[in-house]
């Protein structure tokens, strides 16, 4: 158990009121602790039936268990709850599309758009599911925010992970992309082109470590002004690069990483 | 003590930290280090100038700015880097025990104070 997970337990241990709840569960949620993260919620809900937090906490952990039906419930309460929440809104426009509604979709994501003007996340989501590009940023800036799991295709490495496949990268030994998405600051893709650096990478990071005795390299944390990145290898053949804006705190991302190359084993395993 | 000198005095003062090194980026040569036995500066020098290049490029190809801090993470401890300014990084060896976020401050203020 983390240090972070444990000081959360015994934080509702001592308020079961409190509403340490919705931490405890987006941590153990991130930790792939799904069953814990939903008893967590739930117990939370039970609670604060008319809080908006719970019922978007409880969707997020019901659509990363593959309960789409219910996180659809779920994230239409929070909805009804704060009809300005634009997570809600994102998560069901990225149910509508799942079920193949791109009109319904585009029209949540418009409502979340005319809420949060400042979320560059939902532009590019818009055009993404009409088909086009982002519009341009005029600078150069931080990374967009990842969307809801949005389009992903269903042979993706990342088909099965709940933030869809958005600023992930799996990448083969001769630099080629088997699968995922990078974002550029100014709303385009970097994937073939961040790819054919990244089989170097690996080499120049084995090399580094065993070299100075250091042994088997497990990941590489990069940090920009713009973005956070870190490298994993699922298998030796292959390299998984996880990148989010520099809100997202770098152990966090680290641990998507972790999940990402496990789905991407799952993947490679299956497709071998 | 010069400038150098005293950077690598503080980070080689975090627990766990086997030894820093301050190097050309480009051609991996060592400038200064203050490194335990058994740590060799220049293959550290060279590796991590080389890592570093290419994570330059790699960041390059994602359209973003270079990189202020790099940690390469092996079972056996970690390699940190800072670059810093006039093409030189900071470089840090660390065995698996090492306070990694302690050495991370230390070596961005270190790099700053370098640029």
């Amino acid at each position: 158990m983390s240090d972070e997970i444990r000081a959360l337990t015994a934080r509702l241990a001592e308020e079961p009121t409190s509403l340490a709840f919705l931490e405890l569960g987006e941590a153990l949620r991130w930790r792939g602790q799904y069953e814990a993260a939903a008893k967590v919620a739930r117990g939370g809900l039970s609670r604060y039936p008319g809080l908006a937090d719970a019922h978007d906490l409880v969707a997020r952990i019901l659509s990363d268990q593959g309960d789409l039906a219910g996180a659809f419930d779920a994230w239409a309460d929070a909805l009804r709850l704060d009809p300005m929440r634009t997570s809600a809104l994102k998560g069901l426009a990225f149910l509508y599309f799942r079920a193949g509604d791109p009109a319904a979709a585009l029209e949540h994501l418009q409502r979340a758009a005319e809420v949060d003007p400042d979320d560059r996340s939902i532009p590019a989501a818009i055009a993404r599911i009409r088909g086009e590009s982002a519009p341009a940023a005029a600078a150069p800036g931080p990374l967009p925010t990842p969307p809801p799991a949005m389009s992903v295709p269903p042979d993706s490495p990342f088909a099965r992970l709940s933030e869809g496949e958005y600023g992930l990268l799996l990448v083969d030994a001769d630099g080629l992309r088997l699968g995922g998405q990078l974002p550029t600051p100014d709303g385009g893709e970097a994937g073939d082109r961040v790819a054919a650096e990244l089989a170097g990478v690996a080499r120049e990071a084995s090399r580094a470590t065993r070299l100075l005795g250091l042994g088997s390299w497990d990941s590489i944390a990069m940090e920009t002004p713009g973005a956070f990145l870190v490298l994993v290898p699922p298998s030796p053949e292959t390299v998984l690069l996880a990148a989010r804006d520099p809100s997202t705190p770098m152990a966090r991302l680290g641990l998507l990483a972790e999940r990402a190359a496990r789905a991407a084993r799952a993947w490679l395993e299956g497709t071998a | 003590m010069t400038p150098a000198a005293m950077v690598l005095d503080r980070v080689t003062r975090v627990p766990g930290v086997r030894g820093a090194l301050l190097a050309s980026a480009e051609d991996g040569l060592v400038v200064a280090e203050q490194l335990m036995d058994g740590v060799d500066g220049r293959a550290a020098a060279a590796l991590t100038g080389a890592l570093v290049g290419r994570l330059l490029r790699t960041a390059g190809a994602a359209g973003l700015e270079p990189p202020q801090f790099v940690h390469l993470r092996a079972d056996g401890g970690s390699l940190l880097a800072a670059p810093a300014a006039d093409g030189l990084v900071l470089i840090a060896v660390a065995g698996p025990e090492a306070n990694i976020g302690l050495a991370r401050l230390e070596l961005l203020d270190a790099a700053g104070q370098l640029g």
